[in-house]
């Protein structure tokens, strides 16, 4: 039968950091559960706690009304319960076969039992309706394959509860479609599914119940049908989304600070050209995998193959690194805050005067003046630290991700591109930010943003281009923008 | 909005939650304390049971002659710190002072007749132990930075190349240094300044330039950040290519430092010139709290390092309790000790 789970106070920190704050409900069985939250809420570590990958730091989690603790995946597994990463879990060069019963192949003597295997692969497959030969190497199935095979995969392993991270992230609407009948066939058989996603249209089609989290704390508890969507954003946001962001300041008709024309990352994007005007914030939309990130990685010389005509004030540029880009007065801040934005070992302020570091040396290195300078920038960003000396990884993800904007401004560049500038951040850092942005601009800098919350794109940006599979879809500017505006031309289904 | 069907409960009290981020960070910068603090501890506490050991190892002398021979090893070890730190290794550093001590004396014994004096002859050995080492040191950062080859295998390469071309040339003996040149040659390791003898304070003087350069220029800052994240260092504009290369090119000038400083001492190379080396090199940088894995790092640690490893083998030697032939046998547990206390959690 389906499992009854509660959570009770369940707490997880992450050293100094806590990101759940005793968080307590009850998830129904045999329903569809929408765990709803911003970026950063809690979501997928609570959810991570659920199938054990992590533990909690307190609280308890009761399955069937007994308090468990998985000591890891496979205990979890054992107990019903399984995650679908956003990141899928398979091992790409493996089989589809191989990849369902990794971990626990079936065995004759000492041998693998191969046919059994291959049969109840095929056997879960059918379930699922995956249509593949299950000897294929999973490396070369399409994303929403993949999915289906992590779907097959929980299925062959008699999962009671499935929990799916932003499962339709990279999915086009006919494989969502497909997806969701998939989901009403396992919810009616009695399996319980927890649907993690902040795209509320499809929480609306496919949820029976829907959870918010916000900020590590939970919010409420509820029937889908009771809500509209603009109650429940404003339940994510924690306030009415209008006082996120300050007073539209038009844009300039002064001539562009960024110009490009005709430019190519070879096997990202095709051909695109755009203008970025002093004062202008322009967006960039488009699904994971449109190649708005890597087109910019091209721009700041960090693709090799890339071509195409780049003028910055109206200078043709060559701009082969991110050196020249930042000497050029173009700055770009990573998507991947822990992996490109900023050294999480390093101190606040060897992170802050890193690009700029020319500035401090005369020609040894002014501690004090960096000291200064890191002073200046946590008063004029807000952020939030008791102690300048801690390990950037001790901040928070609100705290680390104004540092990084602070320290990618640190050069004065005339044009900033932020890439998800708010991913893995609360609430109030979001506005925070949102306001900062606005301030860039209104100081006759271009920004760019690459974002993924259409909320924040509608919400600041005076024009919008939607990227789809390298090419530039559509450019929208302020009055056309909608949600589903920009997930049609995201999707090409306009 | 409708009421929500549940409460969220109360938040947890900020208190609580401050508190906790406070002992975090105290626990961290003790960890960190006790990290530096650790070599000094080490070589603290092996300096009293040599003195306990043996009468002769608290003297002026011994202490002269335990450092004098540290020179060598230390002055590799402050280039090694770099490239640890930079999150690469050089696994060639001993193969290298051979084939430099090699060459240095084959143009030395070459070029005195030319020269005129035998002074004159010295002074370009030197230099040809520096450029050499330079040039040796570009090549490996060129092919590890712009070839993209994993710095182990490189540099176990030319582990190999080294030795074998100094074996070569030295058809399979040894390559002796001419007398006169000797003669003139000798005070660079056997004089003394103010009573400390010569290759100390060219050892003092590489830790502290080195020291410096590590903390307070933009080069330093640089190695710190391509070792702790490479990514984030070339997103942050940092020119990742070019300061590895210098990086390794410091670490050969070391090594021609070092063996400029070795060659008189013996007036030959032979094959088995600055063997294991590296593994004294390596072991001096990680025992001195530098993390192999690279972003941090201290000079004065691998001075120490440096140090604490030829007490032990003082050690060994002034007392009878380890045979002198186990000596790298110590060093290399004394390395995997150190890792092992310095192993992060999970």
């Amino acid at each position: 039968m389906s499992l009854a789970v509660r959570f009770s106070r369940v707490v997880k920190d992450f050293g100094p950091v806590r990101v759940l704050h005793g968080v307590s409900f009850d998830i129904t069985p045999g329903r569809v559960l929408g765990l709803l939250g911003e970026n950063g809420a809690g979501k997928s570590t609570l959810m991570k706690i659920l199938a054990g990958y992590e533990s909690a730091s307190g609280g308890v989690l009761s399955v069937n009304g007994v308090p468990s603790v998985f000591a890891s995946s496979r205990a979890a597994e054992a107990a019903g319960i399984v995650l679908i990463h956003q990141e899928f879990n398979l091992a790409e060069h493996l089989t589809v076969t191989q990849n369902i019963f990794l971990g626990r192949e079936l065995r004759k003597a000492l041998l693998l039992d191969e046919s059994t295997m291959r049969d109840q692969a095929l056997q879960a497959l059918q379930e699922v309706g995956l249509t593949v030969d299950p000897d294929t190497p999973t490396g070369e199935l399409m994303v929403a394959e993949k999915q289906l095979v992590e779907i097959a995969k929980a299925v062959s392993r008699h999962a009671r509860l499935l929990v799916m991270d932003e499962p339709t992230a990279t999915l086009t609407p006919t494989e969502t479609t497909r997806l969701f009948a998939l989901i009403r066939r396992l919810r009616d058989q009695g399996t319980t599914v927890v649907y993690i996603s902040h795209k509320l249209d499809e929480v609306e089609r496919i949820t029976d119940d829907i959870v918010v989290l916000r900020d590590g704390q939970f919010v409420m508890h509820g029937l889908t049908a009771e809500h509209t969507r603009q109650q429940m954003a404003n339940l994510m946001v924690g306030r009415e989304l209008s006082d996120m962001f300050a007073e539209r300041v038009p844009a300039s008709d002064a001539p562009p600070l960024l110009s490009v024309r005709h430019f190519s990352v070879p096997g990202w994007a095709h051909d695109v050209s755009f203008d970025v005007r002093p004062g202008e914030i322009l967006g960039f939309a488009g699904l994971v995998g449109a190649g708005r990130t890597e087109l910019f990685e091209g721009l700041i010389g960090l693709r090799s193959g890339s071509s195409g005509e780049v003028a910055i004030a109206g200078h043709a540029v060559a701009l082969r690194s991110p050196r020249d880009a930042a000497a050029q007065g173009l700055s770009y801040l990573s998507e991947d805050r822990k992996g490109r934005g900023l050294h999480v070992q390093l101190s606040l302020q060897d992170n802050l005067t890193l690009m700029d570091l020319d500035r401090y040396a005369r020609p040894l290195l002014d501690a004090r003046s960096q000291r200064r300078a890191l002073e200046g920038a946590v008063k004029e960003f807000g952020i939030r630290t008791g102690d300048l000396d801690i390990d950037t990884g001790s901040l928070s993800g609100g705290n680390q991700q104004k540092l990084a904007i602070a320290k990618v401004l640190q050069p004065g560049p005339r044009v900033v591109v932020l890439d998800e500038p708010t991913r893995g951040v609360d609430v109030g850092a979001k506005r925070d930010i949102y306001f900062l942005v606005q301030r860039l601009a209104a100081e006759g800098r271009g920004v760019v943003i690459i974002s993924s919350e259409l909320i924040e794109l509608i919400g600041l940006c005076h024009r919008v281009i939607v990227m789809r599979a390298g090419a530039v879809q559509a450019t929208l500017d302020a009055r056309q923008l909608t949600e589903e505006e920009l997930i049609a031309h995201a999707t090409g289904t306009h | 909005m409708p009421p929500a069907p549940t409460e969220a409960p109360a938040p947890p009290g900020q208190a609580v939650n401050a508190d906790a981020k406070a002992d975090a960070a105290r626990r961290l910068r003790r960890q960190r304390r006790l990290r530096e603090l650790g070599p000094v501890i080490g070589l603290v506490v092996l300096c009293l049971a040599g003195t306990w050991l043996n009468p002769d190892f608290a003297t002026w002398d011994n202490a002269m002659n335990v450092l004098t021979r540290t020179a060598f090893i230390g002055i590799i070890s402050v280039g090694m710190c770099f490239v640890i730190i930079s999150g690469g290794i050089d696994l060639s550093v001993g193969s290298m002072a051979a084939l430099i001590a090699g060459s240095m004396i084959l143009v030395m014994n070459w070029v005195a007749p030319y020269v005129g004096s035998p002074l004159r002859a010295v002074l370009v050995g030197m230099v040809v132990a520096l450029v050499l080492g330079a040039a040796f040191g570009i090549a490996h950062g060129v092919l590890i930075a712009k070839g993209r080859i994993e710095p182990f295998i490189v540099t176990l390469g030319t582990l190999g190349v080294f030795r074998a071309y100094l074996t070569y040339f030295a058809n399979g003996g040894a390559i002796t240094l001419d007398n006169t040149i000797a003669d003139v040659y000798g005070p660079v390791y056997y004089a003394s300044w103010l009573g400390v003898p010569i290759p100390i304070w060219v050892f003092a003087g590489v830790a502290l330039l080195g020291g410096v350069l590590l903390n307070r220029t933009r080069y330093g800052r640089y190695v710190q950040a391509i070792g702790s994240n490479e990514q984030v260092a070339r997103y942050a504009a940092v020119a990742v290519d070019r300061t590895k290369i210098l990086t390794y090119m410091l670490l050969g000038m070391c090594v021609g430092v070092a063996t400029v400083l070795y060659v008189p001492r013996l007036g030959s190379a032979s094959p088995t010139t600055g063997l294991l080396w590296e593994l004294e090199a390596i072991a001096a940088v990680i025992v001195g709290g530098t993390a192999l894995k690279g972003g941090q790092g201290r000079i004065l640690g691998t001075v120490i390092g440096a140090i604490l490893l030829s007490v032990i083998s003082n050690i060994l030697n002034l007392t009878s309790i380890i045979s002198v032939y186990l000596n790298a046998a110590v060093q290399g547990f004394v390395i995997i000790v150190v890792a092992f206390l310095q192993r992060g959690r999970r």
